[in-house]
């Protein structure tokens, strides 16, 4: 099956160029089929891969690629368990996206435009993880960029909507930068940006090596734009603005984990460097706490799962920090599942309610869509992390792996997944609990199959998708673990060996649930049994609650520290270097050589006599004077 | 040839070159006719043509004889050109006189 493997990326591909070339020629049922089975041969491929991979990991060189002095580069994939798990997520939840898609965009003009570039997404994502060297990586890694900014920006002719796509887009270039230069100094360091020989080196130098920390730090910068950590996180709440399967499919399920993905890649550099590792964990479990607080307070369906996805990304830095690589890659795969899942069930809100997004203007909606409340009660129930659901095992073997490395990030770690089954019951309980408060005109429906089937299966997915992971303590195998054991032993070996925990692993997990228990009746109390809403738009707000539902001002101090210095500079430079300066030098040129030509001019005579009177004297004079 | 050509002394060619050269640049210089200035080119370029066929036998070298049918061939052409220039600009003006051609000034 190796040998179809690297064809995975090129159906996608294929589907875009068909659907970009034909576009409005073809009808929407073939588009949408064509991109739906696309997906599905890749998904079909991916899962061969899954199965026969076993542990070992395997290079295909496709084509050579850059070849100059002792730069070489090549179109390589790699194919371990790692890159099998993220094409797994990606072909799979990718696909579910896109049939939902079918049913979400039916009424859009530009229906086809959409598969082709939710196609071409794919591609980049499957080239990024596929990717066998840091550069053929960074391809992918900008690809999805630029995908992610056609997407959010898809309804361009709003213009709160095009800002966001420049904001996504600016705020990833940030980003990028860092990456890129952490790109050339893995160079400058090991004369290659391939894995296979970066790893190997990285294995022989000490810990703590000054090259690695910068090269890590700076790929962190990458992963911390890519996966909207703070403080490059405002873009992906206002990325909401692109339709919503994009949503769940960029951004949440499968682009935003692209840096989650680089950093569990490069995890042996990591490894070497402690600095490095304790950042990471830092603003993962900051991250995760401070979007959590604005998630609590958020009145749009997209924004609070918007947040809810910063934060759950903290959460994945964090496992990634503390040295638990395969957690943070679980909580990935169930992250994708049950984040994918509300927000297409969110979508299927939006879609029942006419476009309606304000949760103060739901209500009682379990009734009228019952698959919707069902699936999206499994996924709350996920992501809140009840056992048995998948969020639980994902989350909590982070939270143990916190635990035994730092116990400040547990208990922030532990403070954020209070405030996230707050804030997701809260949500439920707004939405789908209590009596509806919208305009009556509307009629509130249950989406079509199409949109449905896709729900039910990711509802499903996480349900059971925890069951992979069940740690040892509960009984289980924890075989992902096992599974990505090959690709992560050689970081886990250079981490100090985690000390023996004074709590066990039992205790700690008693802990989370019943603290996240208690935050869900506390949010009971408030909207079911005080029917509290969220007051409205002009309400004053106590100032605690008025800052989180202002999201700490993030946007505006940023406006006025960098946004608005910028204009001002550039404004200085349009209004006196350009225009008085270079264009004062510009225009001087043009005058001095209008005078000089209206006083030449006058030799000018038209008569041909002095014409050729001047040419003899003059060849006489130089004659003359040549002789002499 | 040569020695029938070298019996009389270099300076006379000189001279007659310069003659008919001085000569050519007058011409060029004071008729209006257009006509006769383009014959006073000519007298100036043959006056020249004389000097290098001189010199040639004198130096026994016979690139400056070469030399001579190029300019020969290429003032041909030259004049072919000129000729049709003036007959357009006598369609135009019923005229020959330079001093009717003064329209392209600054």
């Amino acid at each position: 099956m190796m040998q179809f493997a690297a064809l995975i990326p090129f159906f996608p591909l294929a589907g875009f160029i068909i659907l970009g070339l034909l576009n409005k020629k073809l009808p929407k049922s073939a588009a949408g089929i064509l991109a739906c089975t696309t997906l599905l041969i890749s998904f079909i491929i991916s899962l061969a891969v899954f199965m026969s991979i076993s542990g070992q990991s395997q290079e295909i060189q496709l084509a050579p690629w850059i070849d100059m002095g002792g730069f070489s580069a090549s179109f390589t994939f790699l194919l371990d368990p790692l890159s099998s798990i993220f094409l797994m997520i990606i072909t799979g939840v990718g696909f579910l996206i896109h049939v939902y898609s079918v049913g979400y965009m039916h009424d859009d003009e530009k229906h086809n435009i959409f598969f082709a570039y939710l196609n071409l997404f794919v591609f980049f994502m499957l080239v990024l993880v596929m990717a066998s060297s840091y550069l053929l990586m960074f391809v992918g890694w900008e690809g999805v960029g630029l995908c992610s900014y056609l997407l959010i920006g898809f309804w361009f002719k709003n213009k709160s909507y095009n800002d966001a796509a420049k904001k996504a887009f600016i705020m990833n270039r940030i980003g990028d930068l860092g990456f890129l230069l952490g790109i050339i100094l893995l160079f400058i360091t090991f004369g290659s940006s391939d894995y296979h020989t970066i790893f190997p080196k990285a294995q022989g130098l000490m810990s703590g090596n000054t090259m690695i920390t910068a090269i890590t730090l700076l790929l962190f910068v990458g992963a911390m734009g890519k996966s909207a950590q703070i403080p490059l996180y405002t873009w992906l709440p206002d990325a909401m603005a692109g339709p919503t399967p994009v949503s769940a499919l960029i951004h949440a399920a499968t682009m935003v984990t692209a840096g989650i993905y680089m950093v569990a890649r490069s995890g042996i550099l990591y490894a070497l460097s402690p600095v490095s590792m304790y950042v990471v964990a830092l603003i993962g479990v900051v991250t995760a706490v401070f979007a959590a607080t604005i998630a609590l307070t958020q009145n749009d369906i997209k924004k609070v799962l918007a947040y809810s996805t910063v934060s759950q990304l903290g959460y994945m830095f964090l496992g990634l920090g503390v040295g638990a690589f395969s957690a943070s890659v679980f909580h990935v795969m169930t992250h994708a599942f049950f984040k994918a899942l509300l927000f297409l069930g969110a979508g299927s809100v939006i879609h029942g309610l006419s476009g309606e997004q304000d949760i103060r203007n739901m209500g009682g909606l379990r009734k009228k869509l019952p698959i919707t409340f069902i699936t999206f009660l499994l996924a709350t129930l996920a992501i809140s992390g009840i056992p048995p659901f998948s969020g639980f095992f994902s989350k909590d073997e982070i939270l143990i792996h916190a635990f035994a490395s730092n116990k400040l990030f547990w208990a922030l770690g532990m403070i954020g997944s209070m405030m996230t089954a707050f804030y997701m019951f809260r949500l439920l309980f707004l939405v789908f609990f209590g009596t509806y408060r919208g305009d009556d005109k509307i009629h509130a429906h249950e989406s079509p199959a199409v949109m449905t089937i896709p729900l039910i299966i990711l509802a499903i997915l996480s349900t059971i998708g925890g069951f992979v992971g069940v740690p040892e303590s509960l009984g289980g195998t924890s075989q992902i673990n096992k599974f990505l054991d090959p690709v992560f032993q050689s970081a886990t070996k250079i981490l100090p060996a985690e000390g023996a925990s004074s709590i066990s692993e039992m205790t700690l997990m008693s802990i989370t649930i019943a603290v996240v228990l208690g935050s869900i009746l506390l949010a009971w109390y408030f909207y079911i049994s005080r029917k509290k809403v969220p007051l409205a738009e002009e309400a004053k707000l106590s100032p605690i609650h008025n800052l989180l539902y202002r999201k700490y001002y993030v946007d505006e101090i940023y406006n006025a520290l960098i946004t608005k210095p910028l204009d001002k500079i550039s404004d200085f430079l349009d209004s006196i270097v350009e225009s008085k300066f270079i264009d004062g030098i510009v225009n001087a040129t043009g005058k001095v050589t209008e005078g000089v030509s209206g006083l030449m001019k006058f030799v000018q005579t038209g008569n041909v006599d002095f014409y050729l009177l001047a040419m003899v004297i003059s060849v006489a004079c130089i004659i003359f004077f040549k002789l002499m | 040839m040569t020695t029938h050509l070298t019996t009389i002394p270099l300076d006379w060619y000189i001279l007659l070159s310069s003659i008919l050269f001085s000569t050519g640049v007058m011409g060029v210089l004071f008729r209006r006719n257009a006509i006769i200035i383009f014959m006073s080119i000519e007298l100036m370029l043959n006056a020249v043509n004389l000097l290098l066929v001189a010199f040639s036998a004198y130096h026994n070298d016979a690139a400056g004889q070469v030399f001579v049918f190029f300019t020969m061939a290429v003032a041909a052409a030259e004049i072919a050109v000129g000729l049709a220039i003036l007959i357009v600009v006598y369609r135009n003006t019923k005229s020959t006189d330079i001093d009717v051609l003064n329209r392209l000034k600054g």
